[in-house]
């Protein structure tokens, strides 16, 4: 009974996804919603607000630089993660 | 690792390796590339040196105190970069604003903020990937 109700699941999500991926927008397409106001905005904009020849680091360093700040900051405590993990002085004869 | 061959190359192509790193690094805002991957670079190259040369010579070059001290330097001198636009205009991280000097368009001393903080985020990786890499090692050397 569950097995049935398993594979009905299933299928029905087959189909769901197949036709999100029939109707998805070609690859590099005009009509591409990653095309938006802000994509233009950007490529607009950038050379006068930030002096960047180069739009992605102005993005990643400008635009977003808060983003890129967790990014330092996830690196950090990872480190930091691990050098508390490998210095502790556990038991070893147990 | 005791090998003639694998010890002269690397030894010739180690400076290559930084200074390409410190090319990405600084070029950051002009070029491809940019903190991450210029600082991949630079760590890369001092694993190399750590992987081929061991630990006792890794460690003479980059002691374990100094590689501390950058690894904290990097993040904080992103963070009080980005307090300068906080106390000059009152919004966290800003650049045009903040009155940072955005000079020619083209040049290597443009973009404000940008070389700066590309220049504290190459610091930070390179610094992350040497210190994981020794304190590694030595966690092998010890058992």
């Amino acid at each position: 009974m569950s097995k049935k109700i398993i594979i009905a699941i299933l299928f029905i999500l087959f189909v769901v996804l197949s036709i999100s991926i029939i109707r998805m927008p070609d690859i590099g397409g005009e009509s591409n919603p990653a095309y938006n106001d802000v994509t233009n905005y950007y490529i607009d904009n950038s050379r006068e607000e930030t002096g960047s020849m180069n739009i992605i680091a102005a993005i990643i360093t400008d635009y977003r630089a808060f983003d890129t700040l967790g990014e330092t900051t996830v690196l950090f405590s990872s480190i930091i993660a691990v050098f508390s993990v490998l210095s502790m002085k556990g038991d070893k004869h147990e | 690792m005791n090998d003639l061959i694998v010890k002269l190359i690397s030894r010739l192509l180690i400076p290559f390796i930084q200074l390409y790193g410190i090319y990405i690094i600084l070029h950051g805002h002009l070029s491809f590339g940019g903190g991450f991957s210029g600082g991949a670079l630079v760590g890369s190259s001092l694993m190399l040196y750590a992987i081929i040369f061991g630990l006792k010579e890794s460690e003479k070059k980059l002691p374990h105190s100094v590689s501390q001290f950058i690894e904290s330097f990097g993040v904080l001198a992103y963070i009080i970069i980005g307090f300068i636009g906080m106390i000059l205009v009152g919004s966290f991280l800003s650049n045009k604003s903040a009155g940072f000097s955005l000079g020619e368009f083209g040049t290597l001393f443009s973009a404000g903020m940008i070389p700066l903080l590309t220049l504290a985020i190459g610091i930070k990786v390179a610094s992350t990937m040497i210190t994981l890499l020794q304190r590694l090692l030595k966690e092998d050397s010890h058992d």
